[in-house]
């Protein structure tokens, strides 16, 4: 183990150079390959260059970063300063769906999709509030450690790795989605099997330093993926409006947008809140609105692979700095994300439409050929495009941006990069939070609490790579798009969770019978809304003589089981016997940063 | 270690602590649901050139997000000193 990091004070010493000479590097290689393709050399190579490149360097990270150690391999040693932390809980946190698809959805949605900045954002307050520094403090390995300490045993615990799984699964299926369709695009490989090299991609990082290589990966990969994502967002703001900062500018492409609406016919309006297809105000949309940002914010503070992002600060203090410093560095792509789905569609609505379809440039028939994601078809036969007859996937409108817009390939090159990035750190910190949970809850603390050290790193490594295996098959079979994939994530987790976590650490008279019956109740609940109105709709029509309840869609799931889970937490609570004298002296521990953990069983 | 608070200084320290957290909790609240669903209404009012409800669903809100957190880092560590029970 002589390797950088487990020399320990230089590695943590020299923090701020290693990660500044490393952004200082990718962006000369960045130069290096736009002087290279002026110079004519293949946008194919460019691509492959991007692509290998930055996975060859998270690799690298991945295999130094490899440790036999316990607390290394599951909270990095609880060593990460809370800046670093907080990129990396920045790369964790934004995935395919923040990187990819969120924009694309803000240019097909308009404002009804800005529920998604709202959502992917203020649920960092309730973590800082509530959670994070009470489970810093708790000081244990996993989400479901905590519950099975609060509420003594492991019924507790085991529904904590249910629930997490259920969640972790579906959100790391939606991000091999997105490793796949990028990989496929850039790498010009059939999908299918990009999705298995994406693979080899994520296990490299994670399968040999668990939190540790994860961490510091994902630092990596927070500085590759903001740079990918503002720059070609900041040059098109130079070159429409002569001022690099988009965030300011793009005011007025929200109102030349608005002219190009009314010359081109559109009659839902880009800016108006709360619109249906025909552009009126409707109270279907307004609801699901509120209760999609409702489950995005209280899934973000129930996700296990975020919260356990804050076990390894140092202390409770710089857990709390942490947090602060993710939701900063998380901002910056968010508020910036309104901005790149405005100038795409300018750029579409200005350039691509009313084009002759048979001048169209080189990007259109190179992303025709990812799997139906972008069609053009010439329904009047006039051989100029229409708006009705150019049809795109929100999954591709930010990695095409940068060709629709007429940027140099190596803009694309970086932005495919970056959602690399994205999409890779985020499968990463999920695949962590699924194997240890297996690993240490249900293999460790249920099955074999005598296991060596050495055997629980390689049960923890084995379910990694099966976890894995699985996700990327099941990602094969495109089971849906991967915001709502991400967003049904996110409604289970909140569901089955936050209830028992927030409620474990601010109400002491939460019992464990109680907390079992409400995360039962709550997941139960939006897991059935979920899968029936998904799977079965029929039979939930014939179930409830409606498609939906109070047209809510199914993303938005936990606004049924969230209210479940409070209250039969507290009415089961109230009628089972209080927690002992140890309990509330535990949680009273948990309570106050300094001291030590009450002693519990 | 710092030293264990007695009930009384106990209680009152989660009486700082819950007050932070409420007053948050109540502000974001207000930038999560109450200034976003009014989008309707704020759209008609300029800021910045952008119409004010779609500003504040895209940058408004989440610009109070990190303040509060900020906030909210800032002054726990305060009240944590203040009864001594911050970390050595």
């Amino acid at each position: 183990m002589a390797d950088s990091k487990a020399a320990g004070g230089g590695f943590y010493g020299n923090l701020g150079k290693i990660y500044g000479g490393y952004a200082g590097g990718f962006i000369v290689f960045t130069l290096i390959l736009a002087v290279l393709e002026q110079m004519g050399v293949p946008n194919k190579v460019i691509g492959y260059c991007f692509v290998i490149l930055t996975i060859g360097v998270y690799a690298y990270i991945g295999i130094l970063s490899r440790t036999m150690d316990l607390s290394e391999y599951y909270v990095a040693g609880r060593k990460v300063p809370a800046l670093y932390n907080g990129m990396a809980t920045g790369a964790d946190w934004m995935s395919a769906a923040s990187f990819i698809s969120m924009a694309g959805g803000i240019y097909l949605g308009g404002f009804n999709a800005l529920g998604y900045v709202l959502g992917w954002t203020g649920g960092y307050v309730l973590v800082g509030i509530l959670l994070a520094p009470y489970l810093r403090k708790f000081g244990q390995f996993t989400v479901p450690d905590f519950l099975g300490t609060r509420y003594e045993g492991n019924g507790a615990r085991l529904c904590g790795v249910v629930v997490l799984f259920c969640a972790s699964f579906t959100y790391i299926v939606a991000q091999c989605f997105g490793i796949g369709i990028i990989t496929s695009r850039f790498l010009g490989i059939p999908f299918e099997v990009a999705i298995f090299v994406g693979l080899l991609g994520i296990l490299v990082c994670s399968m040999l330093g668990g939190m540790r290589a994860v961490t510091w990966t994902q630092v990596a990969q927070y500085i590759i993926l903001i740079i990918s994502y503002l720059v070609p967002v900041v040059w098109l703001s130079t070159k429409l409006y002569g001022i690099p900062i988009p965030e300011l500018t793009y005011g007025q492409a929200l109102d030349q947008i608005a002219a190009l609406e009314t010359k081109l016919g559109v009659v839902k309006h880009y800016v108006d809140a709360f619109t249906d297809a025909k552009g009126q105000f409707s109270w279907t949309e307004f609801n699901n609105f509120w209760a999609l940002v409702l489950c995005l914010m209280i899934g973000t503070a129930s996700l296990p692979h975020i919260l356990m992002r804050y076990f390894t600060t140092p202390s409770v203090r710089e857990a709390r700095t942490s947090v602060a410093w993710s939701i900063f560095f998380i901002f910056l792509l968010y508020f910036t994300a309104p901005a790149y789905a405005s100038f795409a569609k300018l750029e579409v609505y200005q350039n691509v439409i009313g084009q002759p379809i048979a001048s169209l440039p080189a990007w259109v028939q190179n992303w025709s050929q990812v799997g139906g994601l972008l069609t053009i078809k010439d329904g009047n036969s006039d051989g100029i495009l229409q708006l009705s007859e150019f049809i795109i996937n929100q999954d591709i409108i930010v990695l095409s941006m940068p060709e629709i817009a007429g940027l140099p390939y190596v803009v694309s090159g970086l932005v495919a990069a970056g959602g690399l990035a994205a999409a890779l750190s985020t499968a990463d910190g999920l695949l962590l939070a699924i194997a240890n949970a297996l690993s240490h809850d249900v293999y460790y603390k249920m099955i074999d609490p005598k296991a060596s050290t050495a055997r629980r790193l390689i049960v923890a490594r084995g379910l990694l790579v099966g976890v894995a295996i699985i996700a990327a098959a099941v990602a094969g079979t495109r089971p849906s798009g991967i915001i709502q994939m991400v967003a049904w994530a996110f409604s289970l987790a909140a569901a089955g969770l936050f209830a028992p976590l927030v409620l474990g650490i601010w109400w002491k008279r939460t019992t464990k019978i109680g907390a079992i019956s409400g995360m039962i109740a709550g997941f139960g609940i939006c897991l059935f809304y979920l899968v029936m109105t998904r799977y079965w709709p029929a039979d939930f029509k014939a179930m409830f003589g409606t498609d939906l309840w109070w047209g809510i869609r199914n993303i938005s799931s936990a606004v049924f089981g969230l209210p479940a889970a409070f209250i039969v937490t507290y009415v089961v609570s109230l009628m089972t016997p209080a927690p002992s004298k140890e309990m509330q002296n535990f949680v009273d521990s948990i309570r106050t940063p300094g001291g030590a953990v009450a002693a519990h069983n | 270690m710092a030293p264990k608070l007695d009930t009384a200084q106990m209680h009152k320290y989660w009486t700082k602590t819950s007050a932070l957290m409420w007053t948050i909790f109540a502000l974001w609240i207000f930038f999560s649901f109450v200034a976003p669903l009014f989008a309707v209404q704020l759209n008609s009012i300029r800021f910045l050139g952008f119409p004010l409800g779609f500003y504040m669903a895209a940058q408004g809100s989440l610009i109070a997000f990190v303040v509060l957190c900020v906030w909210n880092a800032i002054a726990q560590n305060k009240i944590d000193e203040e009864f001594g029970v911050q970390e050595d």
